[in-house]
C-alpha cells in the first residue's frame, strides 16, 4: 500500500490542521512564540498553513527580560525574514505598573509573573485564541490538555471541566472575554521536533548547541551566569554545556554537553535518561503538583 | 516509522494504568526522574512496590483518589513505530472520556482481571470500540499471576469475550494473558504461562496491520481555509486548504464542489514544499480548481460518480456527555467535518443497554446514554455511513448556551423504515428530460437516496445503462431515439406498478415521445412526473461531463442533441428544476411532488 505517510508527516499533518482550525473559527488569534525549539517549528508550521499569503495573525513573545541575548537576536531576525508582525508583551513592564511583584529572593524566576503579563496582553489586544508550542510529553498534567483548551474569563483551566475533544472535531466556539490556548503540537514529543528540526533544516539560536559558558550549580542545575542573576562570588566555572530549552535565564538549566550539530544533539536525546522540564526547569521541582497549579491559574 | 494510536479502557482496579506503566517502562520510555517522582510518590503512600499506575495519573485528583479520571495521552516509540496512547478511563461516571480516547484509536486495548472474568465495563469498552469503528481489539487478560497462570481460567474468559464480540463489528479480536505487575507478556515473553503460543503485546502493537483500516476509495476533501494573499505577486491565487477526509484527489480530476454540484477540474495541487500529484488522508494541501468558482470553508470536493450522501434529515448513534439531558426542543450546534449548523433532535429511536446490547425505548438521553436519534439540520450535511468512512460520518454536538460540546454521533447512511403515517407505498413514474450535462443522473441519484431514506423501493433507468443493455441494438437516428424512450417508458412503468419509483433520467427531446411515456404511465393508473432539468446549452457544454460537446462539436458524434438536432423543451412540466438550484433545493421539489401525486393515487 503506497498511501502511507511517516509519523513525522502525520504530526504535522495535524499541526497544520490545527492551525487552519484557530484561523477559520476564531477571530483574533495570537501565536505565542518564545524563541525556543517548539516556538521555531512552530513558525514553520504557519508558513506551511498559510503561504503564500501571510499569517492570519501575529506573533507575541512575553519578554520577561530575562532571556538569552541570543535568542532575543535570534527571535527578532527570523520575524524579519519571515515578514511577520511581532508584538512583545513585558514581565518588566507589568513590575513597573506594579500589576506583578518581584519575588526579591535569590535566583527568584519571573516564569510565573509572565502569567499576568500574558493575560493582561490578551485582554488589551481582544485576543480570542493563544497558539502555543506547548506538547503533551512535557509534564504529567498537560498530558491531559486538550488541543483546544478553554479559558474562563479569568483565564483559567479546570482540568475537571474540560470539553470533550474527538476525532478532528475542534470546539472553539467562546464567550466574550473567554479564550481559548490551542496547543497545535500536544502530540509531539522532543525527539519528534528535533528530528523536524533535522528534516526542515531549521535554525535554532546557538545555546542549543554546545558552547563553553560560565555557570554556577544551583539545586542540582547549572545556571548560566548573567547580570541579572546573583551568582554566588565562588563556585563559578566554566563548562562546555548546551540547553535543552530556552526559557527565563534565572530557571533554565545548562546540561553538560558535547553536541554541536542537530544530529548529535538528537543522538545524546535518544540516549538519554532524564526528562526535559525534570533536568532543566528548576520552577517545576517545587511541588509534586506545580504544574496544575501555575496552569490552573493560566500559565501556559 | 508509522504511527499507531491506541485507546487503552479499563475498569477502576483491573490494572490499566498500571499495564501502560510497565510498556513505558519496559520499553524504556521512561526517564529516571519520573522514576524517581513515583519511587517517592509510591513510598510516601505506604504502597509496598514501586506503583507503575503514578506514571499515567497526571492529576492531583487522581492521585488522591487513586483512579483516572481523565483521557491522558503517553507517548512512547520502538524502532518499528511511534504509539500515542489514550488512557481512557474505566469508571462508569466517565463513559464520555472513552469515547473521545476511542474516536481517533487505530485499536484498542481492552483489560479483563482474570479474577474476575468478563464484567460490564468490560462489555462496555467492547462495544464502545466497535461503535466508534475500531477495527482492532485487544483484550488483555490481566493479573494471571492471581489465578495461577492458569490457561482453562483465560480460556473461559476468552470464550465469554468472543460470544458478546461476535454481537458487534470488531474485524479482529486478539486475546493476550498477561500480568502487567510483573510484566508477563507485556514486552518480554512470559515464563510462566508456556501453553501462550502468541506473541507478547508490544510485538503485536508493533505488527498489527492498519494502513487497510483508511478509506482510500471516496474522495472527500472539505475545504477548511481559504488562501488569497493580498499582495502583487499573487493577484489571482486562490487556493483551497484542507484536509483529504477520504479517498485520493489527484491532479487533473474532474470534481463536484458541495452544495453548488459545480463540475470543475484540480488544476494544482500545493504544499510548502512543492506540488503534489496526488493527496490522500491525512495530507493537508492547497487545492487550485481550474474554474473561477466561489468556494468557501464548509464545501467539499467529491468526484462526480461518487458522491456522499446530501441530507437535512439524519440518522445516528448518539453518546451523551453532559449532565443536562437531551432535550428534544432545543437548537444545538451541530460540528460535522469543517462546518457548524444548527440541529435538533426529531425523535429517539431507542436506547441502547450497551451491557446486553438490547434496545429499550427511551425519552430522553442522559449522561452516558448512547441511542439511535433522528436529527433534522437546518441544512444538508454532506456525509458517509461512519462505518465505511470515519471523517465524513462523525459529529459531535455544542450546547448554543455554554459552549460545551454535549454530545458525539455517528452518522448512519440508511434505510430508515417506513412509519403508518408515511403517505403511501404507491408507484410512480419521475422523468427527468433534459441535455446532456444537464445535471439528470445527479439528482436522480440524489432523489433515489432521498426516496430510500423514507423507505420507499426506488429503481433508476438511467440512458447510459439502457444503451449498454436493452437497447445495445439501437443507433442515434430518429426512429432509434424515439424507440429508446419507448422502451424506456414501458420499463419504467412495469416498475412503478410492482411499487417503485422508477426514475428515468433520458435527454427524451422530443415533446411526443415523452408524451407517450405519460400515456403509457397514466394507462396504468400510475402518476407521471415530468421534471425538466433547464440547464441551457451553454452551461451544460461548458460542464461536458463525458467530453460530448467536444467530441460533438469536432464531428466525431453525429445528431448530438443541442448541437445537431434540436431539444424541444416541455411546455409544462410538473416540476421545473432551473439553472443554479441545488441538488438539494432540487431533489426537494421533486420530491415534494412525488409525495402529493402519489398521495393521490394511493390504494
Amino acid at each position: 500500500m503506497p498511501y502511507r505517510l511517516s509519523h513525522l508527516d502525520a504530526l504535522e499533518a495535524e499541526a497544520i490542521f490545527v492551525l487552519r482550525e484557530v484561523a477559520a473559527q476564531l477571530e483574533r488569534p495570537v501565536l505565542l512564540f518564545s524563541g525556543g525549539k517548539d516556538s521555531i517549528v512552530m513558525l514553520r508550521l504557519a508558513e506551511k498553513a498559510f503561504r503564500p499569503a501571510r499569517f492570519p495573525f501575529p506573533v507575541m513573545h512575553v519578554d520577561t527580560g530575562h532571556n538569552f541575548p541570543e535568542v532575543i537576536a535570534f527571535r527578532d531576525r527570523r520575524i524579519h525574514e519571515l515578514g511577520e508582525r511581532l508584538l512583545v508583551a513585558s514581565v518588566q513592564e507589568s513590575i513597573d505598573k506594579k500589576r506583578v511583584v518581584e519575588d526579591s529572593r535569590p535566583y527568584a524566576s519571573r516564569n510565573r509573573l509572565q502569567t499576568v503579563t500574558l493575560l493582561d496582553a490578551i485582554a488589551q489586544h481582544r485576543f480570542d485564541a493563544a497558539i502555543g508550542g506547548a506538547r503533551r510529553d512535557e509534564e504529567r498534567s498537560r498530558a491531559k490538555e486538550r488541543i483546544f483548551s478553554f479559558r474562563d474569563e479569568a483565564g483559567q483551566w479546570d482540568p475537571k471541566n474540560q470539553r470533550p475533544e474527538l476525532w478532528h472535531l475542534y470546539n472553539g466556539r467562546i464567550r466574550r472575554g473567554e479564550h481559548v490556548r490551542v496547543f497545535p503540537i500536544s502530540n509531539w514529543t522532543e525527539l519528534d521536533v528535533w528530528a523536524y528540526v533535522e528534516r526542515e533544516r531549521l535554525e535554532l539560536p546557538s545555546i542549543y548547541f554546545a558552547h563553553e559558558r560560565e555557570v554556577f550549580e544551583h539545586e542540582g542545575m547549572l545556571l548560566a551566569v548573567v547580570p541579572f542573576l546573583r551568582a554566588p562570588a565562588d563556585g563559578r566555572f566554566k563548562a562546555l554545556v548546551r540547553y535543552r530549552t530556552v526559557g527565563d535565564a534565572s530557571c533554565t538549566g545548562a546540561v553538560r554537553s558535547e553536541a554541536r550539530t542537530v544530529r548529535e544533539v538528537i543522538d545524546e536525546i535518544a540516549k538519554t535518561r532524564i526528562t526535559e522540564r525534570g533536568q532543566t526547569r528548576a520552577d517545576d521541582h517545587a511541588t509534586d503538583a506545580a504544574m496544575e497549579d501555575r496552569k490552573r491559574e493560566g500559565y501556559f | 516509522m508509522e504511527l499507531l494510536r491506541i485507546a487503552t479502557a479499563g475498569s477502576v482496579d483491573d490494572g490499566k494504568s498500571t499495564l501502560i506503566g510497565r510498556l513505558l517502562f519496559d520499553s524504556k520510555a521512561l526517564f529516571d526522574d519520573q522514576l524517581a517522582n513515583i519511587e517517592h510518590t509510591s513510598a510516601q503512600r505506604g504502597d509496598a512496590y514501586v506503583n507503575l499506575a503514578l506514571v499515567t495519573d497526571g492529576l492531583r485528583a487522581e492521585r488522591e483518589q487513586g483512579i483516572t479520571i481523565d483521557v491522558a495521552y503517553r507517548y512512547f516509540a520502538t524502532p518499528r513505530r511511534k504509539f500515542i496512547i489514550a488512557d481512557t478511563p474505566g469508571h462508569q461516571r466517565y463513559t464520555r472520556n472513552m469515547v473521545t480516547g476511542a474516536s481517533t484509536a487505530d485499536l484498542a486495548i481492552v483489560l479483563v482481571d482474570a479474577r474476575l472474568g468478563v464484567l460490564e465495563q468490560s462489555r462496555r469498552h467492547a462495544f464502545v470500540a466497535s461503535l466508534l469503528g475500531i477495527s482492532h481489539v485487544v483484550v488483555c487478560v490481566n493479573k494471571m499471576d492471581l489465578v495461577g497462570w492458569s490457561q482453562d481460567v483465560c480460556s473461559r474468559i476468552t470464550e465469554d469475550f468472543a460470544a458478546f464480540a461476535a454481537k458487534l463489528e470488531i474485524r479482529d479480536v486478539t486475546f493476550i494473558p498477561i500480568s502487567a505487575l510483573h510484566g508477563d507478556n507485556v514486552v518480554d515473553r512470559s515464563r510462566n504461562m508456556p501453553w501462550y503460543e502468541g506473541p507478547p503485546l508490544l510485538y503485536h502493537l508493533e505488527h498489527v496491520h492498519i494502513t487497510s483500516d483508511r478509506n482510500f476509495v471516496d474522495c472527500r476533501f472539505p475545504v477548511q481555509w481559504v488562501i488569497r494573499p493580498i499582495d502583487e505577486a499573487h493577484h489571482d491565487y486562490r487556493g483551497y486548504a484542507g484536509r483529504v477526509a477520504s479517498g485520493v484527489l489527484r491532479r487533473g480530476d474532474e470534481v463536484v464542489v458541495l452544495p453548488s454540484m459545480a463540475r470543475t477540474r484540480v488544476a494544482r495541487i500545493e504544499t510548502f514544499d512543492g506540488e503534489a500529484t496526488e493527496a490522500f488522508p491525512p495530507m493537508n494541501v492547497t487545492v487550485m480548481l481550474t474554474d473561477d468558482l466561489d468556494v468557501s470553508r464548509g464545501d467539499m470536493l467529491c468526484r462526480p460518480q461518487n458522491l456522499p450522501s446530501v441530507q437535512k434529515d439524519l440518522e445516528a448513534m448518539l453518546c451523551w456527555f453532559d449532565e443536562e439531558p437531551l432535550r428534544e426542543d432545543k437548537a444545538y450546534v451541530l460540528l460535522h467535518t469543517t462546518r457548524s449548523i444548527k440541529a435538533t433532535v426529531q425523535s429517539i429511536r431507542y436506547r441502547i443497554d450497551v451491557t446486553t446490547l438490547s434496545r429499550g425505548d427511551a425519552t430522553t438521553l442522559a449522561m452516558n446514554d448512547i441511542g439511535r436519534v433522528h436529527l433534522r439540520a437546518a441544512s444538508p450535511l454532506f456525509f458517509d455511513d461512519y462505518q465505511k468512512n470515519r471523517e465524513t460520518g462523525c459529529f459531535v454536538l455544542v450546547d448554543p448556551a455554554n459552549n460545551g460540546t454535549v454530545a458525539a454521533g455517528m452518522l448512519m447512511d440508511v434505510h430508515v423504515a417506513p412509519s403508518p403515517n408515511d403517505a403511501t407505498r404507491g408507484g410512480a413514474v419521475v422523468w427527468l428530460t433534459g441535455l446532456s450535462g444537464s445535471g439528470k443522473s445527479t439528482i436522480g441519484d440524489a432523489l433515489r437516496k432521498r426516496l430510500e431514506r423514507d423507505g420507499r423501493a426506488v429503481f433508476v433507468v438511467d440512458g447510459d445503462d439502457l444503451r449498454k443493455g436493452l437497447s445495445s441494438d439501437l443507433g442515434f437516428s430518429a426512429a432509434d431515439r424515439r424507440e429508446n424512450v419507448r422502451r424506456a417508458s414501458h420499463v419504467a412503468s412495469m416498475l412503478a406498478k410492482t411499487g417503485h419509483v422508477a426514475i428515468v433520467t433520458l435527454i427524451s427531446p422530443e415533446t411526443r415521445a415523452r408524451e407517450d411515456a405519460r400515456r403509457v404511465a397514466e394507462k396504468a393508473s400510475l402518476p407521471f412526473i415530468e421534471v425538466w432539468v433547464s440547464t441551457p446549452l451553454e452551461e451544460c457544454e461548458r460542464r461536458d461531463p463525458k467530453g460530448l460537446y467536444k467530441r460533438a462539436r469536432a464531428g466525431e458524434i453525429p445528431q448530438f442533441t443541442g448541437i445537431h438536432e434540436p431539444y424541444e423543451p416541455p411546455s409544462d412540466a410538473d416540476v421545473n428544476i432551473p439553472i443554479g438550484a441545488t441538488i438539494d433545493e432540487a431533489v426537494d421539489q421533486i420530491h415534494r411532488t412525488i409525495a402529493r401525486a402519489t398521495l393521490r393515487s394511493a390504494p
